[in-house]
């Protein structure tokens, strides 16, 4: 890099080489005038024409003229920035000019080839927006890039499984991972579950190793029971307070976070009978039941899909139900008898029994805690009349069956070997759930036939969507990250970047960013672990200097700019005047146009810059 | 050379593209051959948020004929909320053209994503046909036009219209310190009515800058009852922006204070 303040205090001297890029410029724009113009402007000491700048021979020119004619600016017109800036940029460093110097002009895609048959005008504008680069340039400035060093320690908020999975990955490359989870186990929500499907196994027992293995690993410190209750910092160096339920606030150092705090069961409240008649549970219950061994004598089920989702409470799908009711119905058919209460094997009650007491219980001391109310008011569940056991139904009734994927749709046809019955409703006719002389019934459209039928079930399951956790809104305040329209966390791009924030240093992973199942939530957070590791790995970041600066002679402490920063990267400095976090600064310039005081700029985006640009353009021509 | 660019008046346009979508879509416009007018030079810019009101009104004191403004759609932003900003403001530029007398529809305010390249050409293909239908911008020769364009920049200028666009959005999506959330359509009856005030407060001074002027003269200029152009002065002989000279006779007249030395 060269000498920062030679370029500082010298008179620009501004080197221009305009592209032909074959005939891709050349064929359009009289490229040969146009040099010629650009050394009429003002501080160009040096025009040429190449047939090819970003060819080896057009980068040693560029090279050569910096060296022979002393060049401390550079023009390139050719194409556009977006692909070629870092190229030129890397050759001007290479020759020691700061590549904060170099300016990009785009006659290409912005002129050649978007007026094709237009030569005189199309060249007249490629002289305007050399014109406009000079003007530019000449008030460039070099710029060094900060490099900030990053603490190499992870931080995952939540234990589930997702969250379990980022901290090993992290873990196991090697660097210290703290593990933030304010439930009192590891697991999450799949430790409510019986099994998972595709697997034969339990629930707890398939993800037993991988708590074994958080557990044990010499790299993670766990925090049970706690929650995140400070954030400071930026990128490489966080400080986070951590607290256990009503205990004193502790601060970790971290360089990274994983947000991975999973998502709740909706609960369908005032839907299809839930929590009026008894044996109306929603599939979480329903797998807690059959978890426990504790299922009533049933003769007959019904699952509804879609309860609240697509449209009616939240608008998506919630993209597992559909599977996890497939995996139960089969449950059922396949296994019922071993997931009966205990009595029932034993035979001791035949014809009435009651909802197995414990299960109820449980199931009841569930709903009241998500409703956060006590347990007043609540009724003990009813009995419910049973027949025998020794065929037992199942009618899945659905909207759409998305049984996507390879297994999926293997276990759909699974489900209907097995006699499993699909009936669909739409929202014109949703199922009701009603009771009738003490028998719990569904009537339902049927839409092959066009009628209206009824049937007696003993019970029912309700699908009900994944949801956002309530809280996420106040991690999302201190972490500063966004929050989609369904309260959950928004990844940085959809394709692209689906388990970064916009925020670097800040990570994302399982059904905090929606619904998702067991292996794509493993999925998430390894890959959350390895993006997060790539900041920590390297030791450093570097900031593009491409960042606000604030001009403390005219701040006045307001705090406006620190209000609009998406990024967090403007506070307030002990003498109370704002402050950039050049790591954590995009260059956006909300600030810039923001501040009240006008106390804000941009690096090499200044107003100067800017304005000198768009004024070149309404010059008459020299 | 032969020069069929000379004679005919073109349309001058200026257009501010951010760097993620507007100025990306223009280059899938380039790579896709839709062909629109040469009039449009476009500046890059990082985010469109970049673009504070002053930007745009200087470039029109400077005689551009349109300024077309680009930016990722709503909810795109490469930069998270940068765009909200971004409509605030071009709500707040467009308030101080109607002021300044200059045709509001002279700047424009476009979403352009980095996949819609033929949307770019139309855009700018229809904008600039648009500003060729309004004819030049006669900033430059009409001094009085001038000293009201003048004036609506320096509006967007004031601590109180540039606080105002900046905490707009925070206003009524978040709330206030009270955690009260400010009704959209009360805030804009707010930033109007301040708009509109800040604009008569800075042609009192461009025109008292040169000259001084008494309070029927100014009304006269300016077409307001004097007793709204006395109020102003008021409140700006308090800030200490004007100052009453030759109070000989009867008619006090008024002269701007100069301050730092930029004049």
């Amino acid at each position: 890099m060269t000498d920062k303040k030679a370029n500082e205090n010298d008179k620009p001297r501004i080197g221009v080489f305009v592209c032909s890029c074959g005939s891709n410029i050349g064929g359009f724009v009289d490229v040969p005038t146009v040099a010629d113009y650009a050394k009429t402007l003002p501080d160009v000491v040096y025009a040429t024409q190449n047939m090819y700048t970003c060819a080896e021979d057009g980068l040693s020119s560029i090279r050569e003229a910096i060296r022979k004619h002393n060049l401390n600016r550079v023009i390139v017109a050719s194409c556009t920035p977006r692909t070629h800036a870092p190229l030129f940029q890397a050759t001007c460093e290479g020759a020691g000019l700061n590549k904060y110097l170099f300016t990009f002009v785009n006659i290409r895609e912005h002129c050649s080839w978007v007026h094709m048959k237009e030569k005189d005008l199309a060249t007249k504008k490629a002289r305007d927006l050399i014109r406009m680069g000079v003007a530019r340039a000449r008030l460039l400035m070099p710029q060094e890039e900060v490099k900030v060093e990053v603490e190499p320690v992870g931080l995952v908020i939540g234990g589930g499984v997702s969250g379990m999975s980022a901290a090993v990955s992290m873990a196991d490359m090697g660097f210290p991972v703290h593990i933030v989870e304010k439930d009192v186990e590891l697991g999450g929500f799949v430790r409510l579950l019986n099994n998972l499907y595709v697997t034969e196994k339990g629930a707890a027992e398939t993800i037993a190793p991988l708590i074994a293995k958080v557990k044990g690993h010499k790299n993670i410190t766990l925090h049970l029971s706690s929650t995140v209750k400070s954030v400071e910092g930026f990128i490489g160096n966080y400080t986070v307070g951590i607290a256990p339920k009503g205990g004193e606030e502790k601060k970790l150092k971290v360089g990274t976070i994983v947000v991975a705090t999973g998502a709740l069961e909706f609960v369908p409240e005032g839907l299809y009978g839930y929590n009026q008649y008894p044996n109306v549970v929603t599939l979480t219950e329903f797998e807690i039941l059959c978890k426990r061994k504790t299922l009533p004598k049933l003769k007959s089920v019904a699952f509804i899909q879609c309860v609240g989702s697509r449209g009616q409470k939240v608008s998506y799908c919630s993209r597992i139900c559909c599977n996890v009711a497939i995996k139960n119905a089969i449950n059922i058919v396949d296994n019922y008898e071993g997931m009966l209460g205990v009595m029932e094997k034993q035979g001791t009650l035949v014809d009435k029994i009651p909802v197995e007491k414990k299960a109820t219980d449980e199931i009841l001391e569930r709903r009241r805690r998500r409703r956060g109310r006590g347990s007043e008011g609540e009724g003990d569940a009813e009995e419910v009349k049973l027949g025998p056991s020794d065929k037992i139904e199942v009618t899945v009734f659905n909207r759409d069956v998305m049984s996507y994927g390879v297994e999926h749709e293997l276990t759909y046809n699974k489900a209907r070997e097995k006699r499993v019955k699909f009936v669909r409703y739409t929202v014109d006719h949703l199922p009701k759930v009603f009771m009738e002389d003490n028998q719990l019934k569904v009537t339902y459209f049927h839409e092959t036939l066009k009628l209206e039928r009824t049937m007696p079930v003993d019970m029912v399951v309700l699908s009900t969507p994944l949801v956002a956790q309530p809280d996420a809104g106040d991690l999302s305040k201190l972490l500063k990250v966004p929050l989609g329209q369904e309260g959950f966390f928004l990844e940085a791009h959809v394709k692209l970047r689906p388990v970064d924030f916009a925020t670097d240093g800040i990570y994302v992973a399982g059904t905090c960013k929606g619904p998702a199942d067991i292996s794509e939530s493993v999925i998430q957070g390894s890959a959350a672990a390895s993006r997060a590791a790539i900041p920590m790995a390297k030791g450093y970041v570097q900031a593009e200097a491409l960042s606000s600066v604030v001009d403390e002679t005219k701040c006045t402490g307001c705090g406006t700019c620190i209000e609009v920063c998406p990024y967090g990267a403007l506070r307030k400095n002990e003498k109370g005047f704002a402050e950039v976090i050049i790591a954590a600064c995009k260059g956006c310039g909300c600030c810039g146009a923001t501040c009240p005081e006008g106390a804000i700029s941009m690096t090499n985006y200044t107003d100067a810059q800017l304005l000198a640009e768009a004024k070149a353009a309404l010059d008459e021509e020299v | 050379m032969a020069d069929k660019t000379s004679g005919e008046w073109e349309p001058k346009v200026i257009g501010f593209l951010c760097n993620w979508c507007s100025y990306a879509g223009a280059d899938l416009c380039g790579v896709s051959r839709y062909q629109y007018p040469t009039n449009i030079r476009a500046v890059r810019v990082m985010c469109s948020t970049r673009i504070s009101p002053h930007l745009v009104l200087d470039i029109f004191k400077a005689g551009a004929d349109g300024v077309l403004l680009g930016g990722c759609h709503i909810g795109d932003c490469h930069y998270i909320t940068g765009n909200y900003y971004t409509e605030k403001r071009v709500r707040l530029m467009k308030r101080l053209l109607e002021e300044s007398g200059l045709d509001a529809d002279r700047l424009r305010l476009e979403w352009v994503s980095a996949s819609e390249g033929e949307k770019f050409s139309k855009v700018v293909t229809e904008f600039t046909e648009h500003i060729r239908k309004l004819g030049p911008s006669n900033v430059k020769k009409d001094e009085k036009l001038m000293a009201r364009v003048a004036a609506a920049d320096d509006a967007s200028e004031s601590f109180r219209l540039r606080a105002l666009s900046g905490k707009e959005f925070g206003l009524v999506t978040k709330g206030n310190v009270y955690n009260n959330k400010l009704d959209p359509a009360e805030l804009d009856r707010i930033i109007d009515s301040a708009t509109e005030e800040e604009f008569e407060r800075s042609l009192i001074l461009e025109l008292s800058r040169t000259k001084p002027r008494s309070v029927k003269e100014l009304g006269g200029i300016m077409e307001l009852p004097t007793d709204k152009v006395l109020r102003h002065i008021v409140v700006l002989r308090q800030k200490n922006m004007i100052t009453m000279e030759h109070p000989e006779g009867f008619t006090p007249t008024y002269k701007t204070i100069e301050i730092g030395g930029e004049q």
